[in-house]
């Protein structure tokens, strides 16, 4: 039986030892971004690895803490697509001009 | 598939009615409240990163040794609470009123200490520093606008979730509140955990100041 039925049949979803491991991984990746910010990477790569970084936190979050992985796809579909689409539409009017903005620099 | 997954998949269909989707229509209520607050949250953050990128000498005030182990160390404190509050809905689930009511206790104290941390960090800049919301030593005035906005809006996030979750804790040590609605703060109290973990690198991190 998969996880997903054996949550919804117990009413329960997750378990203890479960979100022990996955607040152990939030912290882990948190530590790895302190880590990079004491390093100094260069800024651009230092963005792209900490939204990386950002993201999959995010991602477990929303997946264990906020029980996504046990409700039905249905939800999923109407939090999350919707989501990455409405930011999407923001950087779409944001960001081509800031690149240009960076690029006319003195 | 045995008879007992198939009756689970025959309930787990939307049949119409108060559960859209199979989920409690309080929870769905909450999680589109969600989704637009974190409109509120991307909006911010892009129009922050749009003025960062666009301003050649932005100010990289924050030292790593205070500063950033502070962020830091209030980054344990949000994701612990979380812990304590998933743990909280997890209890309250198993009709376990008592631990339910002490793990949400210990989620309001995270809450509580973080805002502490981030209080005296803001009396720090505000008082040493002298930057405020619209001007700052380093003539960068977006940069106090910025940060007071963003970071002031994330802990009016947090206070609004201890009480929220004092109300909630009352309410089901009383029997007034079902575990569902224990969820649905959980939901709202992790939410304030997940915006953090993009205020976290974007304001402070990548603002580390050089050594």
């Amino acid at each position: 039986m998969t996880r997903r039925t054996e949550a919804v049949e117990a009413g329960v979803p997750g378990t203890t030892r479960l979100f022990l491991w996955v607040w152990f991984a939030l912290l882990v990746l948190t530590a790895v971004e302190t880590f990079l910010a004491y390093e100094e990477l260069a800024l651009l790569l230092f963005i792209i690895v900490l939204m990386g970084i950002s993201v999959v936190k995010s991602a477990l979050i929303m997946s264990y803490f906020m029980h996504l992985r046990f409700e039905r796809l249905g939800l999923f579909l109407i939090v999350v697509p919707t989501l990455v689409f409405m930011i999407c539409l923001i950087l779409i009017f944001l960001y081509p001009d800031s690149i240009r903005l960076l690029e006319m620099r003195p | 598939m045995n008879t007992a997954q198939v009756e689970t998949l025959r309930e787990m269909t939307w049949e119409g009615g108060p559960s859209p989707l199979a989920v409690d229509k309080k929870k769905l209520g909450m999680w589109l409240f969600l989704l637009s607050d974190s409109l509120t949250f991307s909006a911010l953050l892009i129009g922050y990163s749009y003025v960062r990128l666009g301003t050649p000498q932005w100010p990289r005030p924050f030292e790593f040794y205070p500063a950033i182990v502070k962020a830091t160390l209030m980054t344990v404190i949000l994701l612990t609470s979380s812990l304590t509050m998933v743990l909280g809905v997890h209890a309250a689930h198993q009709e376990k009123r008592g631990l339910a009511v002490r793990y949400i206790l210990l989620t309001m104290l995270g809450g509580v200490l973080f805002d502490v941390i981030h209080i005296s960090e803001w009396i720090h800049l505000i008082l040493n520093e002298h930057v405020t919301p619209f001007a700052n030593p380093w003539g960068t005035p977006l940069f106090g606008g910025a940060f007071f906005g963003l970071t002031g809006l994330h802990m009016l996030h947090v206070t609004i979730g201890v009480l929220y979750l004092g109300i909630v804790a009352l309410g089901f040590g009383r029997r007034k509140f079902s575990p569902v609605d224990v969820e649905v703060s959980g939901l709202y109290w992790h939410f304030v955990d997940l915006v953090w973990m993009f205020i976290f690198p974007l304001i402070y991190l990548i603002n580390v100041a050089p050594k």
